[in-house]
C-alpha cells in the first residue's frame, strides 16, 4: 500500500508504526520545574491573541481621536475643569488630560481583561489541565502569569502617556506642563512629574489587576473574571460619592485613584499618594495571597 | 457542617447579609442623628422698647441626652432665626442645647433695628441669656451655667459685644464679623480715620431690613439709626451721630472686658468684614490674656457659597475643648489657601487647609516677613467726573461668582489713565504670601488737598494671566494735603492668602477709582509714584504647613508588614501541604500504583470510592465503566489535577501530588483536548512542548505529527478544526516526548472506524517498546480489542481488575461454531441438547454481570 493511499483512508501512517516498533524503552525525561512555562513562552501564547493586539491598537488610536476632537471642536469648553481647559496647551497638559479620562474605567477595563482573563481563559479553552498535568508547578503557573499579565498591563500604562505625549506635542506644540492652580513646569520637573504619575496609577491598578487574577484563578468564564473585577471598580466609586460613609470611604480601593493629581502641586504633595499606595499594596496583598491559597488547592476540573 | 459552609450559596448568602449589614448601620446611623434632636419653638419677652413689650421668636433644640452645655446662636443681618436651623441642629447632633432667636427688627421677633446696640441687641441677648439658665437642660458646673454665644457676621459682632457684657458667657464662637464699624463701613489703607465709603456695600446691608409692612424710607430700622445712615450715605463721610453708633456697636472699644475663650473664624474672601478685622479682634482679646484662636476659612461675605461648614465644625472642636477645660493660650492658627492644590476629584484648583503652631497676626512681629522689589517710573493718574467708567474688583456677594467670570475681572485693570501700575522682576522662587503686605508710596495731588485712591497686589503669570487675590482692593482716603506737595504714605495692602509661583511677578496697582466705594465726584489728576522709584514691598509670608499633608509612612509600613505577613502565611499553607506523602523507593519500576483513592465532591457526592489497582510496564490497561463510573476522575487525580479525599495514586514510587515533578513522564489527554484556539495546530504543539521547558529533540515531533495525521490542517488555526481532528491533535500532544505512561480519556470519541483501528495500532506498538498505556472507554469492544489488561469501575467503585482472559473467563466458557445447524446435529447425535443464542462478547458478558451485582 502506498503511504498517499493509507493517508486517505488512516489517522496514520505505516512509517510512525515503524518508527514506534523501533523505538527503544522510555528513559526518565530531563524535567526542571523552574524551566517550564518561561515568561518568553508565556509572552508567545498572549501576545499572539487578537484581544491583546486590539487593546494596544485602541490605545494608540484614542490619544489621537481626542486630539483631533479638540484640534476640530476648538479645545474644552469654558465651564470644564481647569485640567481638562488646559489640555490643548501642550503635550504634557494632553497627556495629563489623558490620564485623567482614562483611569477612571478605561485603564480598569484593560488592567481587568489583561488580568482577569490569563488564567481563567486557559480554563476556558481546556488548555490550563494540560499545561499543569505537564507538569508546571501551580505556584510557578500564576507567578509566570501574573508576571506576563502585569508587565502587560504596566505596557499599556506607559503606552499611553508617552504616545498621547508625542500626540499632543505634535497637535499643540511641546511647551512644559501647565497647572491648574497656575504656573507651568520645566520640562525636567513635568517629565518627572509623569513618571511619578504613571507610576503611582500602575500601584493603583495593581488593586484591580490583584482582584481580577483571584477572580480568574476561581472562575473558568474569562468574562466573570473581567466583569467582576470592573464591577468593583465600579460599586467602590459609587459609595465614594456617600460621604455619609465618611471616616471609612478613604479605605475604598478607589479612594486616592486620583491622587497623583497632588503631583501639580508645587512642591508635589505626597500624603494621599502615600496613603493610596498603601491601601493598594495591602488590596493586593490580600487578593494575591488568597489566589495562590486557593489555586493551590483548586480541583481543576474544567 | 463545613461542608455546608463552604458551599457556594452559603456563601452569596453570607456575602449579602455582611452587605446588608453595614449598609443598614449607616442608615441607622444617619437616622439616629436626625432624630434625637428635639425642638421647641416660644417667644421670649425682649427689651421693652417705647414703653411696650417686645417678644423675641426662639426656637430650642435639644439633643439626644441633657443637661448640655448651652449655645446661643444669633443670626447673620437680614433674614431670620430660620436659616439657622441646620448649623442649630448640626450643634445638637454633638451634644449641645442650642437657642436661635430672630434678632429684634427681623422675622416674626418684635421692636425695631438698633444695629446691635447694647441697649437693645445686647440686652436682648442677656435676656435670653437668662432665659437659657433657667432651663433644667442646660447643664451647670459649680451652679453657674454653662453657655456660649455663637453667630456669623452681625450674630458674630452680637456674640462679641454679649461676652463683653454678660460674664455668664464661657465661651465664643464668632465668624466672619467685625471689630470696629468705622473701619468696615470708611476703610482706609493709611492711617486710622475713616476712609471711602463702602458704598455698593453698606447699601446692601441697610436694604436688608426693609420689609412689606414697616417703614417705606427706613424699613424696619430705628429712626436714629436711619437717620444717621441716610445723611451719611448722602456725603460719603460719616455723621457723628453714625460715628457714636458705630461705636457703640463695635466690640473693639470692649475687648478688654472678653474673657471667655473665643474663636475668630473670618473669611479670605470677604470685602466687607476682611481678615484685619479679626486680627484686630484676636490681639484686643489676647491682650488680656483670654485664649484666642484664629482661623482664616474659605469663603466669606463675598462667597457665601463656600466655608460655612468649615466655620461651624471649628466652633463645635473649640467648645468641645472650652467646655473640657483643655484650651490654652496659645492656640494653633488654620488658614486656607485657596488654589493650593489641584482637586483629585475634579481637576480644578482646590482649597488646602494650612496651619501653624501660633497666630502670628497678619503683619509685625512675630510674623515673619519677605521683602519684594517694585519699581516703576513716577505716573500720573487722572479719576473721572463722577466717578465713572469706575475699576471693577468686586460684585459684593458675588465674589464667587466674579472670580469664576475669570479674565474680565481679573486681567489687570485698564481703562485708559486711571492705573499706576509698579512691577517686580519675575519671582526667583515661589512666595507664599499669608497676611498684610505693605508698601510705601508718594501721592502729590495737582489741584485737590484729598485724595482717593484704590491699592491692590496682583499676581501676574508669565502669560500674563493677572490675578487679583480675593478680589481685594486696600482703599486710599488722606485728607489736608496741598496740590503739588507730594505726600508719602504707607500703604496698607489686603490681607491675603496667595503662593505667587516662580517666574511670576508681583504688580502694585494704585487706581483712581472702583465701583465699590464712594468715588469723588470731580474730575481729578494724581501723581503716584515709589520713594525714589523703587519701593520695597513687605511681604509676610506663610508659616503653616499643609494639614493634610506631610509623609503618613505609617501606611507603608502597615502595608508592607500585611503584604510580608499574608505572603509569609500563604508560602506557609502550602509549604505545609506539601509535606504529605513520601516517595516508595521499592515501587520504582511500577507505573502507577493507586490505592484505596476517594473523591468526595462538596455535597457529599463520591465519584470515586475506595479504588485500588496497579499498572505494570508493557500494558495496555483499559478502564472501563459506564458514564459516571468515575473513570475520569480517578485519570483526574492520576494527573495531578484533582487532590483526593483519601488515599494514595504512585506513579513510579512517586505520589501524585499537584505540580509533582514525576508528572513530567506521564502523558495525558484528559476529557478532550484544549488547545489556544488562535494558534495553529503546529505552533500549539510547539508552545505546548516549550512550555515543558524540556529539549526540543526530546519532543519526536515528527512522531506526533504523524500520529496527529492532520496532513496540512496542521498549519491552520485550531479554531477552524473538526472535533475529530482537535481529538487526534490532542492525542499527539499527549504523546510528546513518547513519555512512559500515557494516559488517554476516551481517545475514541469522534474517531471513524480506520482510524480507530489505527489508534488500536499505534497503543498496542506503544505498549511493546515497555510503554504503559491507560486509557479509559464506556465502550466494551474498544477495550477488548485494545488493551491487554482492564479495571471495570460502576458507581465509583471498581468491580474487576485483571487481564483481559482473566476477566472475560470469569464469565464461564464460550464455544463458538462455524456451522450452527451441523453442531446442533452432532451435539443431537451425541445426545446433548443445544439451543442456538445470538453472539454475545465475553467480556460484555462479565461486565453487565458485573454491574448487576452492585446494583
Amino acid at each position: 500500500m502506498s503511504e498517499r493511499e493509507l493517508s486517505g483512508t488512516a489517522a496514520t501512517r505505516r512509517g510512525v508504526h515503524d518508527r514506534l516498533a523501533a523505538l527503544g524503552p522510555g528513559r526518565a525525561p530531563s524535567f526542571d520545574p523552574g524551566r517550564t512555562l518561561r515568561l518568553g513562552v508565556e509572552f508567545a501564547r498572549q501576545l499572539r491573541r487578537r484581544r491583546t493586539q486590539v487593546v494596544f491598537g485602541l490605545l494608540l488610536i484614542l490619544p489621537l481621536i481626542i486630539a483631533i476632537a479638540f484640534q476640530v471642536g476648538g479645545g474644552a469648553g469654558s465651564d470644564a475643569p481647569q485640567l481638562v481647559g488646559l489640555a490643548t496647551s501642550g503635550g504634557f497638559n494632553f497627556v495629563l488630560f489623558t490620564e485623567f479620562a482614562s483611569v477612571g474605567f478605561l485603564l480598569v477595563v484593560v488592567v481587568a481583561l489583561f488580568c482577569g482573563d490569563t488564567v481563567a481563559s486557559e480554563a476556558n479553552w481546556s488548555s490550563l489541565r494540560y499545561l499543569l498535568a505537564q507538569p508546571v508547578p501551580r505556584s510557578r503557573l500564576l507567578r509566570q502569569k501574573l508576571i506576563v499579565s502585569g508587565a502587560l498591563s504596566v505596557a499599556v500604562n506607559v503606552l499611553l502617556p508617552v504616545w498621547a505625549f508625542v500626540v499632543g506635542g505634535l497637535f499643540f506644540g511641546w511647551s512644559p506642563a501647565r497647572s491648574p492652580i497656575g504656573g507651568s513646569f520645566a520640562s525636567g520637573a513635568s517629565s518627572e512629574r509623569l513618571i511619578i504619575i504613571v507610576a503611582y496609577i500602575c500601584g493603583q491598578l495593581l488593586v484591580v489587576a490583584s482582584l481580577a487574577f483571584l477572580l480568574s484563578v476561581s472562575v473558568d468564564n474569562p468574562l466573570g473574571a473581567v466583569g467582576g473585577s470592573v464591577m468593583l471598580v465600579v460599586v467602590s466609586n459609587i459609595l465614594d460619592q456617600i460621604t455619609a460613609l465618611d471616616p471609612y470611604r478613604k479605605f475604598l480601593p478607589t479612594h486616592f485613584n486620583y491622587a497623583w493629581v497632588d503631583t501639580l502641586s508645587s512642591p508635589i504633595r505626597w500624603d494621599d499618594m502615600i496613603r493610596g499606595t498603601g491601601l493598594a499594596l495591602v488590596y493586593a496583598a490580600v487578593f494575591l495571597g488568597y489566589a495562590w491559597l486557593r489555586f493551590d488547592r483548586k480541583d481543576v476540573t474544567s | 457542617m463545613r461542608e455546608r459552609l463552604r458551599s457556594r450559596r452559603t456563601r452569596i448568602g453570607l456575602l449579602a447579609l455582611a452587605v446588608l449589614i453595614v449598609a443598614g448601620s449607616v442608615a441607622g446611623a444617619v437616622a439616629a442623628s436626625r432624630s434625637a434632636v428635639t425642638t421647641s419653638t416660644q417667644f421670649v419677652a425682649g427689651t421693652p422698647e417705647n414703653g411696650a413689650p417686645v417678644r423675641l421668636d426662639t426656637t430650642l433644640y435639644l439633643p439626644a441626652s441633657t443637661p448640655a452645655p448651652a449655645i446661643l446662636l444669633s443670626q447673620g443681618f437680614g433674614g431670620d432665626k430660620t436659616e439657622l436651623d441646620g448649623e442649630a441642629r448640626t450643634f445638637a447632633a454633638h451634644g449641645y442645647v442650642v437657642l436661635t432667636y430672630s434678632a429684634r427688627g427681623f422675622g416674626r421677633s418684635g421692636g425695631l433695628i438698633h444695629f446691635a446696640a447694647p441697649r437693645y441687641e445686647v440686652h436682648d441677648a442677656e435676656l435670653l441669656v437668662d432665659y437659657l439658665a433657667r432651663r433644667p437642660e442646660v447643664q451647670r458646673v459649680a451652679g453657674r451655667p454653662q453657655i456660649a454665644a455663637a453667630g456669623a457676621s452681625y450674630g458674630g459682632g452680637l456674640s462679641l459685644l454679649l461676652a463683653a457684657a454678660d460674664p455668664r458667657i464661657s465661651a465664643v464662637a464668632a465668624d466672619i464679623t467685625w471689630n470696629d464699624l468705622t473701619h468696615a463701613f470708611f476703610p482706609n489703607a493709611v492711617g486710622s480715620g475713616p476712609g471711602v465709603f463702602k458704598k455698593v456695600w453698606i447699601g446692601q446691608l441697610f436694604a436688608n431690613a426693609f420689609a412689606p409692612g414697616a417703614s417705606v424710607s427706613c424699613g424696619r430700622f430705628a429712626p436714629d439709626v436711619c437717620a444717621a445712615y441716610q445723611a451719611s450715605a448722602r456725603t460719603g463721610r460719616p455723621t457723628p451721630a453714625l460715628l457714636a453708633m458705630l461705636r457703640r456697636a463695635s466690640p473693639a472699644h470692649v475687648l478688654d472686658r472678653i474673657s471667655a475663650p473665643t474663636l475668630l473664624t473670618q473669611g479670605e474672601n470677604d470685602s466687607l468684614f476682611p481678615l484685619s478685622e479679626a486680627d484686630a479682634n484676636a490681639r484686643g482679646i489676647a491682650a488680656h490674656g483670654t485664649p484666642v484662636r484664629v482661623v482664616w476659612r474659605p469663603g466669606g461675605h463675598d462667597d457665601p457659597s463656600t466655608g460655612a461648614s468649615t466655620a461651624v465644625s471649628a466652633a463645635i472642636e473649640w467648645f468641645d475643648a472650652v467646655f473640657a477645660g483643655r484650651v490654652s493660650r496659645t492656640q494653633p492658627f488654620r488658614y486656607t489657601e485657596a488654589e493650593g492644590v489641584v482637586s483629585a476629584a475634579t481637576g480644578d484648583a482646590a482649597a488646602q487647609t494650612l496651619q501653624a503652631d501660633a497666630y502670628p497676626g497678619i503683619a509685625g512681629a512675630p510674623r515673619p516677613t519677605s521683602t519684594v522689589t517694585v519699581a516703576g517710573p513716577s505716573q500720573d493718574v487722572a479719576a473721572p467726573a463722577g466717578g465713572v467708567p469706575a475699576a471693577i474688583t468686586d460684585i459684593p456677594g458675588f465674589g464667587g461668582i466674579s472670580s469664576r467670570v475669570g479674565s474680565a475681572l481679573t486681567a489687570l485693570p485698564s481703562a485708559f489713565g486711571q492705573t499706576a501700575y509698579f512691577a517686580s522682576q519675575p519671582l526667583a522662587s515661589s512666595l507664599a504670601i499669608a497676611g498684610q503686605p505693605t508698601v510705601r508710596i508718594v501721592v502729590t495731588p495737582h489741584t485737590t488737598r484729598d485724595v482717593t485712591l484704590f491699592a491692590a497686589l496682583r499676581d501676574l503669570a508669565p502669560d500674563g494671566a493677572a490675578t487679583l487675590p480675593a478680589q481685594l482692593v486696600a482703599p486710599i482716603r488722606l485728607t489736608g494735603l496741598t496740590p503739588g506737595q507730594p505726600d508719602t504714605v504707607t500703604v496698607r495692602l489686603p490681607s491675603i492668602v496667595r503662593n505667587v509661583l516662580a517666574g511670576h511677578r508681583l504688580v502694585l496697582t494704585v487706581t483712581t477709582t472702583d465701583s465699590g466705594y464712594q468715588l469723588p465726584a470731580d474730575a481729578r489728576e494724581y501723581t503716584v509714584a515709589l520713594p525714589g522709584g523703587a519701593a520695597q514691598l513687605s511681604v509676610p509670608v506663610s508659616t503653616g504647613t499643609p494639614v493634610s499633608a506631610g509623609h503618613p509612612v505609617a501606611w507603608l509600613i502597615v502595608a508592607a508588614a500585611v503584604c510580608l505577613l499574608i505572603g509569609g502565611a500563604v508560602a506557609f499553607v502550602i509549604v505545609r501541604r506539601r509535606r504529605v506523602l513520601r516517595p516508595i523507593p521499592e515501587l520504582a519500576d511500577v507505573p502507577v500504583l493507586i490505592s484505596s483513592l476517594t473523591k468526595e465532591y462538596a455535597g457529599g457526592y463520591r465519584a470515586v470510592d475506595d479504588v485500588s489497582f496497579r499498572v505494570e510496564h508493557g500494558q495496555v490497561v483499559g478502564l472501563l465503566g459506564p458514564n459516571g463510573a468515575g473513570k475520569t476522575t480517578t485519570l483526574r487525580v492520576l494527573v495531578g489535577l484533582i487532590t483526593p479525599t483519601s488515599g494514595q495514586v504512585y506513579v513510579f514510587g512517586q505520589p501524585v501530588l499537584p505540580g509533582a515533578a514525576v508528572l513530567a513522564r506521564l502523558g495525558a489527554f484528559i476529557e478532550g483536548p484544549g488547545f489556544l484556539p488562535h494558534l495553529t495546530g503546529r505552533e500549539n504543539l510547539r508552545l505546548y512542548w516549550a512550555a515543558t521547558g524540556r529539549p526540543f529533540e526530546e519532543a519526536e515531533f515528527q512522531t506526533a505529527l504523524d500520529i496527529a495525521g492532520l496532513g496540512a490542517s496542521i498549519d491552520r488555526r485550531v479554531r477552524t478544526y473538526s472535533h475529530g481532528m482537535r481529538q487526534r491533535l490532542g492525542i499527539a500532544q499527549a504523546m510528546l516526548g513518547l513519555p512512559e505512561v500515557l494516559v488517554l480519556d476516551e481517545p475514541t470519541n469522534g474517531l471513524d472506524p480506520p482510524q480507530i483501528a489505527e489508534m488500536r495500532e499505534v497503543l498496542r506498538r506503544y505498549a511493546q517498546t515497555g510503554r504503559t498505556v491507560v486509557v479509559s472507554s464506556h465502550l466494551l469492544a474498544e477495550v477488548e480489542q485494545t488493551c491487554t489488561h482492564v479495571v471495570v469501575m460502576h458507581k465509583g467503585r471498581l468491580v474487576a481488575a485483571g487481564s483481559v482472559p482473566e476477566i472475560a473467563g470469569a464469565g464461564g466458557m464460550q464455544l463458538a461454531v462455524d456451522d450452527v445447524d451441523k453442531a446442533q446435529q452432532v451435539l443431537a447425535a451425541a445426545g446433548i441438547g443445544a439451543e442456538a443464542v445470538p453472539a454475545r462478547r465475553a467480556l460484555e458478558d462479565v461486565f453487565l454481570d458485573l454491574v448487576g451485582d452492585t446494583e
